[in-house]
């Protein structure tokens, strides 16, 4: 079952940087099909990173957040082989999560 | 909810400037803290959604943070001049100012200006890259919440096929 979560958590010294790509069309409800119906707005709104029971980041995202969204931060006190977890909940109420390993 | 100190100011603020958002401040959006349980996904109860629907800066800012912003040339807007493609322009905000709480990127000319924003708790840093839509040529503004306070940087992106289909 494969996740829509792409994430790659690596630990350099005290700072891990995760990068994260998302599968979704993010639809901004302003682009018209070809039949020149509107394409209902279907977007992430917020994504979810957390590290040994604590939230390390969160994101809200709006329909201006480009489709199959990326995203790039860093954060400190986590090492290698601990758990990072990422999570998103979209517009629709379909949500997904992710455990994935620090590199 | 949140308790700091600053919440009674903001609130007494919104009710004299008659805002609806008044309500968002009272739900301690301000992001000082972590105010998502630790245990919890990702939960769309938190989104706020007010904020997403302003069409101006200073709306899009007063729904988020409840404050009004001033320019500082510590915050560092990374965007191109010219994004070839409105659809995926990236765009990345680092900052060295302290005590950062949160980050917000707006798209001035785009239908609703707020793109993303960001809380950030502490022990993560104040650095965020992600790749937003555009909608035409426009101003970008980032906004970084540091120490209670709103501080920006703005960068006008040309942008030569506009990210809404159009």
């Amino acid at each position: 079952m494969a996740s829509t979560i792409r994430v790659r958590a690596v630990a350099g010294g005290d700072t891990t940087q995760v990068q994260s790509l998302i599968q979704h069309p993010m639809d901004s409800g302003f682009v018209k099909d070809s039949k020149g119906q509107i394409i209902p707005p279907h977007y992430i709104e917020v994504v979810q990173f957390e590290h040994d029971g604590k939230t390390v980041f969160t994101a809200f995202w709006g329909p201006a957040v480009s489709k199959d969204p990326y995203l790039k931060f860093s954060f400190k006190g986590a090492k290698k082989g601990d758990d990072l977890k990422v999570s998103w909940a979209d517009n629709k109420g379909a949500s997904d999560s992710l455990v994935a390993k620090i590199q | 909810m949140s308790l700091t100190p600053d919440a009674p100011d903001h609130a007494r603020r919104m009710i004299l400037k008659g805002a609806v958002a008044g309500g968002l401040a009272g739900l301690g959006l301000a992001g000082s803290g972590s105010l998502i349980p630790a245990f919890a996904a990702a939960d769309a109860k938190d989104w706020p959604e007010n904020a997403f629907k302003q069409k101006s800066e200073s709306d899009a800012l007063k729904a988020l943070y409840g404050k009004n912003v001033e320019a500082s040339d510590q915050v560092s807007l990374d965007a191109p001049e010219i994004a070839e493609n409105g659809a995926v322009v990236p765009v990345s905000v680092t900052t060295k100012l302290p005590k950062v709480t949160g980050i917000a990127v707006l798209v001035l000319e785009n239908p609703f200006t707020l793109a993303a924003a960001y809380k950030i708790p502490e022990g993560t840093e104040a650095s965020v890259a992600a790749r937003l839509k555009m909608a035409k040529t426009s101003k970008v503004v980032a906004v970084v919440e540091s120490n209670g306070k709103l501080y920006s940087a703005t960068k006008e992106v040309k942008v030569t096929v506009g990210g809404c289909g159009g």
